[in-house]
């Protein structure tokens, strides 16, 4: 049983909707941290842009577009779930987990080709940074999948349906954060 | 600000809350009421003060009688110290002050004095509260782990946190670090019921000046908290790796920077100071217009002043860092911003002292806590000002003074404003008052000797005596019989102080078992947690009120009564 | 203030001491005017528990009452310039101007221990005739030196109470800074950044003497001299 707390919306936003958009603020301050760090210390050492022209542009491009791809999804799936259209919506979230499976899969070729190649976290600080940004990222992109799959399952059945906005944002934030990852690890040279 | 549809009070769920037969567990144990989780909170932070003050009084002998064989503990080895030193400032910051001041006031007065039922996302609470727990869990495990706990103080700086051959805790480096995120993260997860229960379900009615102070500042507490922690997350994360995968981020031989942590660590620590700060200052408010009568001295500035000192916090770490190797220029920025921050501290006190005019001061247990926190504060916010002003940090960067200093805000904060929470509230909590009497000599068992612990140490600072050093005799300057006699009189006020907690369990117990009945309303306060019953069921009203006015209505000329309750229609 | 308790053995040691007074009177008055304004208004407005006295309704919020708080506030803005100067100045002469130095030497920190090169006759470090010394630092009185700090494992601080002077030894950077002795005599150096379970087992002591007994010093330890009879003086 909801508390009566849960219903109400004094700040004229969804509560829901409210507590995403703390999640992602959260989120984005460990991500700023992170890059923030990996940015200095790319600036002082000229020797990284070596480094970096060992990573895989077109695996990365590739990922790129995945995901994009599985947002759009994300989008329509919210689209239809505004229509109360659970099974549309819960359908569409299904497309985009497959994205992010289509995602890791990707990532772990690439990762295996790059190990196998004797480039690991532990070979110099660029390639630690690539793993740490890339690993952390990876762990939202699995987390959101696993939570996408219990909201489709729910929306399948037409309940919760605002919930399918709710990890559409969070969905988009995971994309965002490897736009920002992109052109950091993988174009600049 | 868009006004709500108010949930009528006749809502058919209100029943709901009173047929629940909850066995001991799910009460207990795996409750998502607000108020057994802020419970929770607030025992398991009690628990933590104990094992935190017993640290301190393990180190504290060591240093007043170096190499005696301390009671309850043995010899203090120079291994022990630093790991003594270290988890003392861990535990009282991240699992007491916090868990106290925001966690357990926060969950159990947000839902009451906004007017609603529970939190926004009562399971989320609980996880927050188990995950806590879990923290607190592991960092005691460190102690039992080959090598010991960790012992590079609590600012965790690399290389020495991050390679085992340097630090000799193999494993209590990563199991503080560990804890530390995990703390981290229950608290991040508590920040979003904080924010949305009291953004969101606020009571028909309450707008946002009609807010107690309390909930502003554990909101606005909360908030500082999200954004400072990020990166310091992130940079917990690379010192793991750096401890256990091998990675260099933090090795200057393989191409990493030291000083990047302590950036990442400052940019959090500062506005931890004044995460913590926050609400004790709230509770300080709710507590002078109560026993004073009056209204709160421009309640706008307040909280203009709250959340300018927030910003400002953001702009003022690397004064912790003047010394460290930063580029001597932004030694001068950063003195500008951390004097600058004197400014909302000031007007903060000015107007908790301002408030106290013309009132009709009761000298209650809760209110003298309150102003002790005034005056204790007072002492710290000024001697913050000689460590700001970075030529004169040259000399008293990492002596006592820094710690004397850091004492006299953190023990107001952490302990004198648990204290006046915890004897304000706790009618409300149980049912009970607590006994004014013993409440007094336990006040004053607290305050004196806190001072005589601390105003030594002042003195031991300016005299040149550095910190987190495991026994003075090695250095000629600071062997003098003199700083010793300072030492003795330090420690001695410690055990003092100590005895004296007995007093506040003793009346704490008592009080729980056969206080007097403390009703509704003992202070005649105007907030609306005081219009539930003591305690208040699970669901907290039959009926959720509805809020008329701002909190602070007390001794309103032309009235029969000097205080008029938030609910009240006229 | 500092100079009851400690002598001030450098040229700057006054300076940090003065900016510490100063300091100390501005925020001392401060603190006793409003600590003495709270304990008036506590024991003017108490009355007892229980007493039905009532208190006056001020809201704070017009601009008459709001002055008691405004005043102070600018009061405390143009305290702040003054200690904002007084910071800045002596931050500047001791950190962050470099005189020409008489004489250098390079500390070294390590888990736990200091270790001080003097470059010897040919002013030159890394050489045959370097004079190592272990937790013991000889300074010639009135000499402007620099020092370059730097640690070989973990973070360590010089610091030297007699002098005012404090720096963190950063490892894989050499930090350079000055200061001239002023004083002959035997003195305490610290560690003050913890640098493990030994932090508090690394004193080092500190001889200030005169340019004659410390020149003598200097021909004494000389490697290049000593070399013949016994072995160096150990190495870190």
């Amino acid at each position: 049983m909801r508390p009566i707390a849960t219903t109400r919306s004094a700040a004229g936003m969804p509560t829901g909707l409210l507590a995403v958009w703390w999640i992602v603020a959260s989120e984005i301050v460990i991500f700023g941290g992170l890059l923030g760090a990996y940015i200095m210390y790319r600036l002082s050492h000229d020797a990284w842009a070596g480094h970096a022209a060992n990573t895989n542009t077109l695996i990365g491009t590739t990922n790129t577009l995945v995901l994009l791809t599985s947002s759009l999804f994300a989008v329509l799936a919210h689209q239809a779930a505004e229509k109360g259209d659970g099974k549309k919506a819960a359908r569409f979230l299904m497309y985009t987990m497959a994205g992010a499976v289509a995602f890791l899969c990707i990532k772990g070729y690439e990762w295996n080709y790059e190990i196998s190649h004797g480039m690991t976290i532990t070979t110099n600080t660029f390639w630690s940074f690539y793993y740490t940004a890339a690993g952390i990222h990876g762990a939202h992109v699995i987390a959101g999948a696993i939570i996408m799959g219990i909201v489709a399952k729910d929306a399948a059945k037409g309940l919760e349906l605002q919930r399918v906005e709710l990890i559409g944002i969070y969905w988009h934030f995971v994309d965002i954060v490897w736009i920002f990852l992109f052109p950091l690890l993988y174009i600049a040279k | 600000m868009a006004e709500s549809i108010p949930t009528q009070p006749s809502d058919p769920h209100a029943d709901d809350h009173h047929h629940e037969e909850q066995s001991f567990v799910s009460k207990y144990l795996l409750s998502t009421d607000h108020k057994v989780i802020g419970m929770q909170y607030m025992f398991t932070g009690m628990a933590m003060a104990l094992i935190g003050g017993f640290m301190a009084y393990a180190f504290r002998m060591q240093l007043a009688f170096p190499g005696v064989e301390v009671p309850l503990w043995g010899v203090v080895t120079p291994a022990n110290y630093t790991a003594l030193v270290t988890n003392h400032g861990a535990i009282m910051i991240f699992w007491v002050a916090m868990p106290v001041l925001i966690a357990a006031f926060g969950n159990y007065l947000i839902p009451l004095m906004v007017g609603c039922d529970d939190m926004v996302f009562p399971k989320i609470n609980r996880l927050s509260y188990q995950i806590f727990l879990l923290s607190a869990i592991v960092l005691i495990s460190s102690y039992f782990v080959d090598g010991g706990g960790f012992g590079g103080a609590w600012t965790t700086y690399p290389p020495l946190s991050a390679k085992a051959e340097y630090n000799l805790t193999p494993m209590g480096a990563s199991i503080f670090i560990g804890a530390v995120g995990l703390e981290f993260v229950a608290f991040l997860l508590g920040g979003i019921n904080f924010i949305t229960t009291a953004m969101n379900a606020r009571a028909p009615g309450m707008k946002l000046y009609d807010i107690p102070m309390v909930i502003w500042m554990i909101v606005i507490a909360s908030i500082l908290f999200m954004v400072s922690v990020g990166p310091l997350l992130a940079g917990a994360i690379m010192l793991l790796f750096d401890q256990q995968l091998g990675t260099a981020f933090y090795d200057p031989n393989r191409g990493g920077d030291p000083v990047l942590w302590q950036h990442l660590f400052w940019f959090f620590g500062h506005p931890e100071v004044y995460v913590v700060l926050l609400p004790a200052i709230g509770i300080t408010a709710e507590i002078i217009t109560v026993f004073s009568r009056k209204k709160l001295f421009a309640y706008r500035t307040v909280l203009n002043t709250a959340i300018g000192t927030g910003v400002l916090s953001f702009c003022v770490w690397a004064h912790h860092q003047f010394i460290s190797g930063i580029d001597p220029r932004m030694a001068h920025v950063f003195t500008l911003t951390t004097l600058l921050i004197s400014i909302p501290i000031a007007e903060m006190m000015f107007v908790y002292i301002a408030t106290l005019y013309g009132g009709a001061i009761r000298l209650a247990t809760p209110m003298l806590w309150a102003l002790a926190f005034i005056f204790e504060f007072l002492i710290g916010g000024v001697t913050g000002i000689f460590l700001g002003a970075s030529g004169a940090d040259i000399y008293l960067h990492d002596t006592y003074f820094v710690l004397a200093h850091f004492h006299y805000t953190f023990f107001p904060i952490a302990i004198i404003g648990t204290f006046a929470g915890v004897t304000y509230w706790f009618p409300k909590m149980f049912g009970k008052m607590m006994s004014d009497r013993l409440g007094k000599i336990h006040f004053w068992g607290t305050i004196i000797p806190f001072n005589f612990i601390f105003i030594p140490l002042f003195f031991l600072g300016a005299g040149g005596q550095h910190r987190r050093i495991y026994d003075f005799q090695n250095f000629p300057a600071l062997a003098g019989e003199g700083m010793q006699d300072l030492r003795i009189l330090a420690t001695t006020s410690l055990l003092v102080m100590l005895g004296f907690q007995l007093v506040f369990f003793y009346n704490f117990i008592t009080s729980l078992m056969k206080g007097k009945a403390a009703g509704k309303n003992p202070w005649k306060a105007n907030t609306l947690e005081w219009t539930a019953e003591s305690p208040p069921p699970h669901g907290n009203w039959k009926e959720l009120p509805t809020v008329y006015r701002g909190p602070y209505e007390y001794s309103v000329p032309g009235r029969e009564k000097d205080y008029w309750p938030q609910d009240e229609p006229n | 203030m500092i100079e009851s308790y400690l002598p001030q053995a450098s040229t700057f040691a006054g300076d940090i001491d003065w900016l510490f007074s100063m300091v100390f009177w501005i925020v001392g008055a401060w603190f006793l005017v409003c600590s003495g304004v709270f304990f008036w208004l506590v024991f003017k407005f108490r009355v007892p528990n229980g007493s039905q006295a009532t208190a006056e309704y001020i809201t704070g919020e017009e601009k008459s009452q709001k002055r008691w708080v405004t005043i102070p506030h600018l009061l405390v803005l143009f305290c702040d310039v003054f200690i904002i100067y007084g910071a800045v100045k002596v931050w500047y002469d001791v950190k962050q101007y470099l005189p020409p130095p008489d004489q250098e030497i390079q500390i070294i920190a390590q888990q736990w221990a200091w270790t001080f090169v003097h470059p010897g006759a040919d002013q030159k470090f890394d050489t045959a005739d370097d004079i190592h010394t272990v937790n013991e630092l000889r300074l010639q009185e009135d000499a402007v030196y620099h020092y370059h700090l730097s640690s070989n494992d973990v973070m360590h601080d010089f610091s030297v109470p007699v002098f005012r002077l404090k720096q963190d030894a950063i490892p894989g950077r050499v930090i350079t800074g000055w200061f001239t002795p002023t004083e002959s005599g035997e003195f305490d150096i610290q560690c003050a950044e913890i640098c493990g379970i030994g932090h508090g087992l690394m004193p080092a002591r500190l001889v200030v003497e005169d340019a004659a007994a410390h020149t003598a010093w200097l021909a004494e330890r000389s490697p290049v001299k000593l070399a013949a009879v016994t072995s160096p003086v150990v190495e870190n």
